[in-house]
């Protein structure tokens, strides 16, 4: 039970890693990455977490209160702002490939070709 | 664990889950966003009042119209080369 | 690569993968017993030393600065690459674009809605140290502000309002001045990025010295690389639509 978030952290990315490799489209193959980056936050969030403690926001509650560690929180906050516009930057990208090539699969890209 | 993070993580597991085997982009971008605000429930349960902010306002407003606006270019294009 | 083979070859690798994190991540303290140094004496440093009530804001624009502006250099290489591939397809004269909202009503409810989200978003970044919020939140609600004049109104509004003319300078601004801020420093005898402002009192708007300066200027770089993404976007949609003549 004290593994389980750290468990949902790993499926979530292992879940986003089969959406990428079964993806038959670029733009839903966009959201499976930003599916994948959204574990990452879980997994930061859940090593920061102190039972029975509250935010790290100092206003209203005393100096000797438990708080949950600010770092990672930090990292996390940064991380999901810039997240979406690397999405779009991926989206470009698809928008590009789908000029060039005339279709948005993966499959079908001469270039993709595994 | 308190009952209300597990919760969470159940919904959070639920939604990636779907995001990733519905296959139509329109219905995966709403999806997607309904998959966010499921994360800032968790966020929130795991006391991060900051990130859950974050994550409020970039999968209300930004990932919905990149993607959206994506979408509507390929519909776009493929109407002009369709006719 | 035929698609049950593939997904063999998935199998077999994600089934290793995710053995080896299942057992790097049953290493890891016990959910709920958070055992690192640094977070408790960042806890116990931010309102003594630097009168700062938010700890999360504190790190992210004060402590570990330079790491925020690693971040922020990334949003504004991401925003430029985009404005690079998708500029090509623009029409300038997108005169006769006929405006798909007809009702007065929802133009109205738009106007407002647009200026109660702007306010919303000054006040969340301002209140950046005392509560939650943030340049980063802040930034990302100034550009959703703008977004409904587009939805709710007509594109030549929102073309007027926020050209990408308009959005470029601002992102520049925000991203210079938080280097600039940074530089700065120096020329009080500092580090970079170090604090030289005085510091005020904690839970005040003006607490956190030159902090909160850098808070503003990442909130328009913020706001500014994801206006530039979304007019784009949105204008390269809008003169695929209503383009008049071939490329």
């Amino acid at each position: 039970m004290s593994v389980l978030p750290y468990l949902l952290a790993v499926f979530v990315f292992l879940v986003g890693l089969y959406g990428i490799v079964s993806s038959r489209d670029l733009i839903h193959l966009t959201v499976c990455v930003s599916v994948c980056q959204s574990s990452t936050y879980i997994l930061l969030l859940a090593i920061g977490y102190r039972e029975h403690a509250t935010a790290p926001v100092y206003g209203d509650i005393p100096a000797s209160r438990k708080v949950v560690d600010p770092v990672v929180q930090s990292l996390a906050l940064t991380d999901i702002v810039v997240a979406v516009a690397v999405s779009a930057l991926l989206l470009a990208f698809a928008l590009r490939a789908f000029e060039h090539e005339g279709s948005l699969d993966p499959r079908e890209m001469a270039e993709l070709k595994g | 664990m308190v009952p209300l993070q597990s919760i969470a993580l159940l919904f959070v597991a639920l939604g990636a889950l779907l995001v990733v085997l519905v296959r139509d982009v329109v219905r995966q971008a709403l999806i997607l966003s309904l998959y966010g605000f499921a994360l800032v429930v968790l966020f929130l349960v795991f006391q991060a009042p900051d990130v859950a902010l974050s994550e409020l306002v970039v999968s209300a407003v930004a990932y919905p119209l990149v993607v959206v606006a994506a979408i509507a270019r390929i519909a776009a294009h493929r109407k002009r080369r369709g006719e | 690569m035929k698609l049950p083979l593939r997904l063999a070859v998935f199998g077999v690798g994600v089934a290793g993968l995710g053995f080896l994190l299942v057992w790097g991540v049953a290493d890891l303290p016990p959910f709920g017993h958070y055992a690192g140094p640094y977070g408790d004496i960042i806890t116990k440093l931010v309102e003594p030393q630097r009168h700062m009530a938010n700890a999360v804001t504190a790190v992210v624009f004060d402590y570990r600065g330079f790491d925020t502006m690693g971040e922020e250099l990334i949003l504004f290489s991401a925003a430029s690459a985009v404005a690079l591939l998708l500029r090509e397809i623009r029409e300038r004269d997108t005169v006769d674009v006929v405006d798909a909202i007809r009702s007065d009503a929802i133009r109205g409810l738009g106007v407002l809605v647009a200026a109660a989200t702007l306010l919303l978003a000054l006040y969340v970044v301002s209140h950046g140290f005392v509560s939650p919020g943030g340049g980063f939140q802040g930034g990302v609600v100034i550009s959703a502000a703008f977004l409904f004049v587009f939805l709710t109104g007509e594109y030549h509004a929102y073309a007027r309002l926020m050209p990408t003319k308009f959005a470029e300078p601002l992102e520049s601004f925000g991203a210079g001045a938080y280097v600039a801020l940074g530089l700065i420093a120096f020329g009080f005898g500092l580090a970079f990025l170090e604090n030289f402002l005085p510091l005020g009192v904690t839970g005040r708007l003006r607490s956190g010295g030159s902090a909160a300066l850098v808070n503003w200027a990442s909130a328009f770089a913020v706001a500014g690389g994801f206006l530039l993404i979304y007019a784009e976007y949105l204008e390269g949609n809008m003169a695929a639509r209503y383009r008049r003549s071939k490329p």
